[in-house]
């Protein structure tokens, strides 16, 4: 499952920066996953519990948000939720849009000390 | 086995091989790296989540069984993938360790960084390299049977005389798939990524040695069955093809929206079964068309070689211009 690599790869990015601050621990870790990413949500946070064992994260408290998907339409140019990767603008039936959120998978912030 | 920290399970190695060598070459050159770690700490967790069992995503954290941590889990909203619009959905893990982080100073980083991050940079590092030796390279992907190593069996031999094709095989396990690219006489490696159900950048750098294409060839890789995992790692290829065949569901585009929004190429398969089977081709395409407007479509049967002409027609001016 793709979300153990992610999770790794979160822990990884983590541990380095901890390590360039001379940190001795992690104590949060904050991750924004956007709706239309293609991770599961549960999947990742399993993946993490098991990632962040004997790292600098292992006491870690992990924050996942959730960021919406949002598109704005090419027809009509008004703003619509997008919930699927596919869709069709429900303001005007558009088929075509750009995608302003929901592809994030960023690790924005840790705590250390 | 590694000798650094035992991690020494081989079905939780990458191993890369050609076919007649029955040791794994590569396997632990690279000595007791993190990516050793990785595999065997991704064994731990023995389900998978991303295979395509239709409808059973709905699980809990209780079957996890080996999660042998005492986290103290609490999920408010814990199924909010159904309705996350309405708001920003925090997922706190509260670990209820009782631990005295208190003494230190706590700090903020702000990191803001791509979780992907480390694979994108090897991707285009993969890509400069093709570049440098003028490789045209494709990443092959689809659920398990769709036809991916029929389709290069045929192509291989169908373009023998005017197209050199080398090939990356790519399975959770066996040689199967890269002993027949062998018994067509193409230059082949497999890379068999253990419990790993996709290929990442890295793999990718690591066969392209062994493989040593000739400058200026084709280059396909076989990506591990799986419409989910692999649409996430950019393998440096310049573009990722998505076969179907008619004997899955018409409606896959939108199953799996991101693989089909992340190829230029779709590439209908087993046209011969149509008479058989009720997928409708027009709806696949509408659909797959909602997901991604520029995707261009191929029909066409491996076994019969129908379609197959339009399909090499592409290959040889793409491969001609990009290269
Ligand atoms: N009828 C029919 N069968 C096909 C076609 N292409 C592949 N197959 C069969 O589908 C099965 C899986 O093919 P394979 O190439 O191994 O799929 P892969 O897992 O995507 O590499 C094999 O039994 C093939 O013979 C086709 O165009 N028509
Ligand atoms: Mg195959
Ligand atoms: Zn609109």
């Amino acid at each position: 499952m793709h979300e153990m690599s992610l999770a790794l790869n979160i822990i990884e990015l983590a541990e380095q920066a901890a390590r360039d601050a001379n940190a001795t621990s992690i104590t949060a870790i904050e991750i924004d996953v956007g709706e239309i990413a293609g991770v599961m949500l549960d999947a990742l946070e399993f993946s993490l519990s098991v990632a962040t064992r004997s790292t600098l994260a292992e006491e870690a408290k992990l924050t996942l948000h959730l960021i919406p998907g949002s598109a704005k339409c090419k027809d009509c140019g008004r703003t619509f939720h997008l919930s699927e990767r596919w869709a069709v603008c429900p303001l005007c039936g558009g088929l075509s849009f750009d995608i302003l959120a929901g592809k994030e998978l960023t690790i924005k912030s840790i705590d250390i000390e | 086995m590694c000798d650094t920290c035992g991690c020494g399970d081989p079905e939780s190695l990458v191993t890369i091989r050609k076919p007649g060598e029955n040791e794994s070459i590569m396997d632990h050159n690279r000595g007791c790296d993190d990516h050793r770690h990785e595999e065997k700490h991704a064994e731990e967790a023995t389900h998978c989540h991303c295979h395509e069992h239709e409808g059973e995503h709905g699980h809990g954290h209780n079957h996890h069984n080996d999660h042998h941590h005492d986290h103290d889990h609490q999920h408010q909203n814990h199924h909010g993938h159904e309705h996350p619009h309405e708001h920003l959905h925090d997922h706190d893990h509260d670990h209820d360790h009782d631990h005295a982080h208190s003494q230190g100073q706590s700090r903020t980083i702000t990191l803001e960084q791509n979780v992907l991050l480390k694979n994108n940079l090897l991707a285009e590092r993969n890509r400069g390299y093709f570049v440098a030796k003028n490789l045209f390279v494709l990443n092959l992907v689809s659920s398990p049977g769709s036809g991916k190593t029929t389709l290069l069996e045929r192509t291989i031999t169908d373009l023998k005389s005017d197209q050199m094709i080398s090939v990356i095989e790519g399975d959770q396990q066996t040689l199967q798939d890269a002993n027949r690219i062998d018994a067509t006489g193409a230059p082949v490696v497999q890379i068999n990524t253990g419990t790993g159900c996709h290929l990442d950048a890295d793999m990718i750098q690591r066969a392209i040695k062994e493989l040593n294409p000739p400058d200026g060839s084709l280059v396909c890789i076989e990506n591990v069955g799986n419409l989910v995992c692999p649409a996430l790692f950019d393998l440096g290829e310049a573009h990722k093809v998505v076969i179907i065949s008619v004997t899955e569901g018409d409606d896959k585009p939108i199953k799996y929206p991101n693989m089909f929004a992340e190829s230029d190429v779709c590439i209908i398969n087993k046209i011969d079964l149509l008479p058989y089977v009720d997928f409708d081709v027009e709806r696949c395409v509408t659909y797959a068309r909602q997901v991604n407007r520029d995707l261009k479509f191929f029909q066409i049967s491996a076994k019969t070689g129908d379609g197959l002409k339009d399909w090499y027609q592409w290959l040889k001016t793409e491969a001609g211009t990009s290269v």
